[in-house]
């Protein structure tokens, strides 16, 4: 399985890849291959924020249902409206067109304390 | 072999059903009801016009698409899906059974009061309880009632605004928690040791002044009768909350232990579980509790009541009352009375040493059924079980990537019922066999050689278990499909994409 | 007598195979002082013969609604059952099967919970419907809790009073674990206070509204089919949920819940071709517009293909339910009411489009000739306020004669007459809510009359 290293990533198995002033968050592919099929993501809306480790919004497969949590603190500035018609976009893309929310932070150096690609890659095994 | 639509064979003018010839004027709808008329023949609903024939051939052919415990084996665990007697069904169609109207005076129907009244002794007395309230409708709505029961039991020590916690373990029913919120608590699990029983440190630990009850399935979900559960009970008690049993798995130690007699202060029964009345392809059931003497005033009215004659302790006759500070109602009427007859004749067709052999024999099959496929497959808490046993399908999932939902599907071609699959969630792959004390020998012997057979095909052959099943009326379905794009009802213009 | 189908010999030969002396040793993990020493003292191990001669003893101790004539209805009516019906529940691949979690031997049930679906989706007038709840009363509880589901940060719930007293004290039961707060707003002479309703409605402690659903019926508890339409738009002015609680058989000739613009429909299924039962098992049916679909309760059955491009159904949208999402589950509801949902499929079936309005229109006609000549007899009023009020086939009259309705009901009950529901004595005096089905004669309404002259004449002697 491929994990980026452009970005960083939580044990909650959540990616957060910053883009000049916003960050975009997904799941990761194991997340995904996890889930099995996904039917239905529940996304939270724009200008909603949270903090780090907040619930903010659910991905659901035909029989199992999972959290998605916040890797830093943010407000929401816009959500992948394209998931709601396709949600399996994200078994198909996790990490480009599967995105989740773009969000702004309101610390940067909270990503330091997230797992970069090969130690998230570790925690898995 | 798809069955077309109800709605499909539908053509104006045909039907079954037509109101009676009536001297009468006929209504003049838009007198009748105003502006609250459908006065647009669009806007009324649409339902099939189909004749009688069209309708049994219709319902005759989807009947011939469903599994039922008559056609064979149906080794469903936690569910107990034993044989249904014929004979219950004949009693609750009685004219003097389903053609009782509810509001109709109780003095006219003490035949069925005495049923009920005979139910509640029975049911208390089999499980070892005071009182028993057979308003719930089914066994969720029964654990939602007894911990509504808790709460008023804690409002009248005023306690109800400080003991906001039960405690479950990680094996319980989904169903548990799921009462625990709407009856206005907050859960929390109780981790599982690794024998299977509740790590009662951690019960111990948590239990507190916060803590409302705490509630078990014992026997517990992996089959096993949890040796510590006197130590529970009392731990509970001993912190001020109330012991619950969830009486989803009741039919294993019927008339051999009594739950109310292991120190639980309420619990539920499924009548469509333990005392034999059918599932329905998903219910009626019902879900009576059983509660203490302490707790016997707080239960849902009403009830009924034998009123004795005077200097006598004949009954004189039955009346419904409600307990001087129920809860008031969980539902309309008195509850699934046409469930509670058959449940009735089954309990006096077996008597007390009948229901002791079901409890014996349900047990001994499963441990029968266990020791069979021990070996081949992972019993995940291989030792004497009660009536259901828990095996995990990790192994052939590691070694040959067939998944327990494989296993579970290729029985299907087999001709049996699979086993509860992937619950109880602690076990990783699980497969939960329950296989009642109804099925035959021969059967029993069939279904663990199936289970051995596919072991083997699980690894000659792992692709014959992926694809399966072959021979059902239809393949496997696309789930994801179904949730991504829901289709709930009928249109004229149904397509499956 | 037992079910057990194991030989003494097989028995013994499987408890060898299990290593096993005594079956006792079965049950090794039950502490010994909590073993049962003693059978219980439980009735039974009666042969067939016995079983059955006592069983219809027991129904011989009720009268039933074959012996007297049935007037009564509070949800609960005396409508035909048309005899395929049973023969189709008799069948026991239906009757004996599970839930259809195993989508590939359970075709039959499924397909016929979707038909049931998509026809009471057709009644309602709304586009989802779920595979049933346990009653009427249970299901206007849960729709009170999917409201505050939708509606995520408001907590109160407004019912009317003329819902009746049995779904409120469902209600308050329900409302008593303190998530909903529930508002009862009390009946002006039995209707819904609309003025009250309105201004609970328009109280807001500034800013947005915290009523999450208004919960109305339709028709009300004395059978008046209120003016719902303004209350539903005054719900929706604040953002609430407009909840209709309704009666089936009516729906094939009133405008439906949907085309009024409720969010949601619930009532009591028994009418629709399940029997009487003392009052249960019926089912709740239960039906909403598709912004509540991620928030029903219950089970849902929906349409998919097998891996052969074959149509097939399955059970779907199940994260929401509690096997899944456990304490966040929409509801505690596991077995809900399968098989009295397979007979409302039936009996829909059955009666049709047309069969519907003509049964419908039948026990409305029948219900008027009755009212007209009960008030014909001056022992009867109407309750004030409503008599212009349009109605279904349930209808409340006051009584006015010379006894109590408690003595009247019970010398009619003697005579062979179900004469409804009595009802309490407040404001405008004691009643009786009395319902006609289609099942009832015009001859039986004319000695119905009759009677209820002559007891009062009797009475009036005594």
């Amino acid at each position: 399985m491929a994990y980026p290293n452009d970005r960083k990533y939580t044990p909650e198995h959540e990616w957060i890849l910053v883009e000049g002033d916003e960050a975009s968050v997904g799941i990761t592919e194991y997340a995904q291959e996890q889930l099995g099929a996904v039917v239905y993501v529940d996304l939270p809306e724009a200008g909603d924020t949270f903090d780090v480790g907040d619930t903010f919004g659910e991905v659901e497969s035909v029989k199992s249902v999972s959290e998605l949590y916040m890797p830093v603190a943010g407000e929401v500035q816009s959500v992948n409206t394209h998931l709601s018609a396709a949600p399996d976009i994200i078994n198909d893309d996790p990490y480009e067109d599967g995105w989740l929310i773009r969000i702004s932070m309101s610390d940067l150096s909270e990503l330091d304390s997230l797992l970069d690609a090969a130690a998230y890659e570790a925690s898995l095994s | 072999m798809s069955e077309p639509v109800i709605y499909d064979l539908s053509a104006p003018g045909k039907g079954v059903v037509t109101p009676p010839a009536s001297p009468l004027p006929p209504l003049d709808v838009q007198a009748a009801f105003g502006s609250y008329a459908e006065t647009d023949e669009r806007a009324r609903p649409h339902l099939p016009q189909v004749s009688e024939v069209e309708i049994m051939r219709h319902y005759t052919h989807l009947s011939a698409m469903n599994f039922g415990v008559d056609s064979g084996a149906y080794p469903l665990g936690s569910c107990t899906m034993k044989y249904n007697p014929r004979i219950n069904e004949d009693a609750c169609r009685l004219p003097g059974f389903a053609e009782l109207h509810p509001a109709q005076p109780p003095t006219s129907a003490q035949g069925a009061l005495r049923l009920m009244y005979e139910l509640q002794t029975d049911l208390a007395t089999a499980s070892g309880f005071a009182a028993t309230s057979l308003q719930p409708a089914a066994g969720a709505h029964g654990e939602y009632t007894a911990l509504m029961v808790f709460r008023a039991a804690l409002a009248a020590r005023g306690e109800a605004k400080t003991r906001t916690v039960v405690l479950i373990p990680d094996t319980a029913h989904g169903t548990n928690p799921a009462s625990v919120t709407m009856a206005g608590f907050t859960s929390k699990t109780i981790p599982s040791t690794e024998e299977g029983l509740v790590d009662v440190q951690a019960l111990k630990a948590a239990l507190g002044p916060d803590v409302a009850a705490f509630m078990l399935t014992n026997p517990n979900t992996v089959g096993i009768f949890d040796p510590q559960i006197l130590e529970m009970t009392a731990a509970v008690h001993e912190a001020g909350a109330y012991a619950y049993c969830d009486g989803a798995n009741f039919n294993a130690i019927l008339g051999v232990v009594r739950p109310g007699d292991l120190g639980f202060d309420a619990l539920h029964i499924n009548l469509h579980k333990t005392f034999s009345t059918p599932h329905g392809g998903g219910g009626p059931g019902a879900g009576p509790i059983c509660v203490t003497e302490e707790l016997a005033d707080f239960l849902p009215g009403p009830v009924v009541e034998r009123v004795l004659a005077e200097g006598n302790t004949a009954a004189a006759g039955y009346r419904f009352v409600n307990p001087p500070r129920s809860i008031g109602r969980v539902r309309s009427w008195y509850g699934n009375f046409g469930v509670m007859v058959r449940a009735w004749v089954y309990i006096r067709a077996l008597g007390a040493a009948g229901l002791r052999k079901v409890g014996q024999q349900a047990v001994l099959s499963a441990n029968y059924l266990r020791v069979l496929l021990e070996g081949v497959f992972e019993v995940a808490y291989n030792r004497i079980c009660m009536h259901e046993f828990v095996l995990s399908g990790a192994p052939f999932a590691k070694a040959y990537g067939v998944h327990t939902l494989d296993i579970a599907k290729r029985l299907l071609d087999f001709g049996f019922h699979p086993p509860t699959i992937y619950f109880p969630l602690i076990v990783e792959e699980a497969m939960m066999f329950e296989p009642t004390e109804t099925e035959p020998l021969a059967s029993l012997d069939a279904l663990a050689s199936a289970l051995l057979s596919i072991a083997q095909e699980a690894e000659t052959n792992p692709e014959l278990l992926h694809s399966a099943p072959h021979s059902t009326p239809v393949r496997r379905l696309d789930e994801a499909g179904a949730a991504r794009d829901p289709q709930l009802r009928w249109t004229n213009t149904t397509e499956v994409a | 007598m037992d079910y057990t189908a194991i030989s003494p010999a097989e028995r013994a030969a499987m408890l060898a195979r299990v290593g096993l002396d005594r079956v006792d040793d079965l049950f090794v993990d039950v502490p010994p002082e909590a073993l049962l020493a003693e059978p219980l003292p439980i009735e039974g191990n009666w042969s067939e013969i016995d079983l059955s001669a006592a069983m219809d003893a027991l129904a011989q101790q009720n009268t039933s609604a074959r012996d007297y004539v049935c007037f009564a209805g509070g949800g609960i009516y005396d409508h035909y059952r048309p005899a395929f019906i049973d023969h189709v529940l008799r069948r026991s691949e239906f009757f004996t099967a599970y839930t259809p979690y195993q989508p590939e031997v359970s075709q039959g049930t499924l397909q016929a919970i979707w038909e049931y679906q998509t026809g009471i989706s057709e009644l309602t007038g709304l586009p989802v419907a779920n595979a049933s709840m346990y009653d009427g009363a249970t299901a206007l509880v849960e729709a009170a809790f999917m409201a505050l589901r939708v509606r995520r940060r408001r907590r109160r719930v407004l019912a009317s009073a003329t819902l009746g007293e049995e779904k409120l004290a469902t209600l308050r039961t329900y409302g008593a674990a303190g998530q909903m707060e529930l508002e009862i707003i009390a009946a002006d002479r039995h209707l819904t206070d609309a003025d009250a309703l309105v201004d609970a409605l328009a109280a807001t402690e500034g800013g947005e509204s915290d009523i999450a659903a208004v919960l109305l019926p339709y028709p009300n508890y004395c059978g008046i089919i209120e003016d719902v339409k303004p209350l539903i738009d005054a719900a929706h002015a604040v953002g609430a949920l407009a909840v209709l609680d309704t009666t089936p058989i009516l729906l094939g000739l009133l405008k439906r819940p949907g085309n009024l613009g409720a969010d949601v429909a619930v009532g009591e299924g028994q009418p629709l071709g399940n029997a009487m039962s003392f009052g249960g098992p019926g089912l709740g049916y239960f039906a909403c517009s598709e912004q509540c679909l991620r928030q029903m309760p219950g089970r849902l059955v929906g349409r998919t293909v097998d891996v052969d491009g074959q149509v097939g159904y399955v059970l779907t949208l199940a994260t929401r339910e509690q096997h899944i999402r456990r304490e966040k589950a929409t509801s505690n509801i596991c077995s809900n009411h399968a098989l009295n949902a397979l007979t409302a499929g039936l009996y829909l079936a059955g009666v049709g489009t047309e069969g519907l309005r003509g049964i419908a229109a039948d026990c409305c006609a029948k219900a008027r000739y009755l009212r007209d000549g009960l008030l014909a007899t001056d022992l009867f009023t109407e309750y004030p306020g409503l008599e212009q009020l349009p109605f279904g086939y349930e209808f409340a009259l006051k009584y006015a004669g010379p006894a109590t309705v408690g003595q009247l009901r019970a010398r009619l009950f003697d005579q062979g007459w179900l004469a409804g529901i009595e009802l309490p004595d407040d404001v405008d005096g004691a009643g009786l809510l009395l319902a006609v089905t289609e099942r009832r004669t015009v001859a039986e309404i004319d000695d119905f009359i009759s009677a209820v002259v002559a007891q009062s004449e009797v009475i009036s002697h005594v």
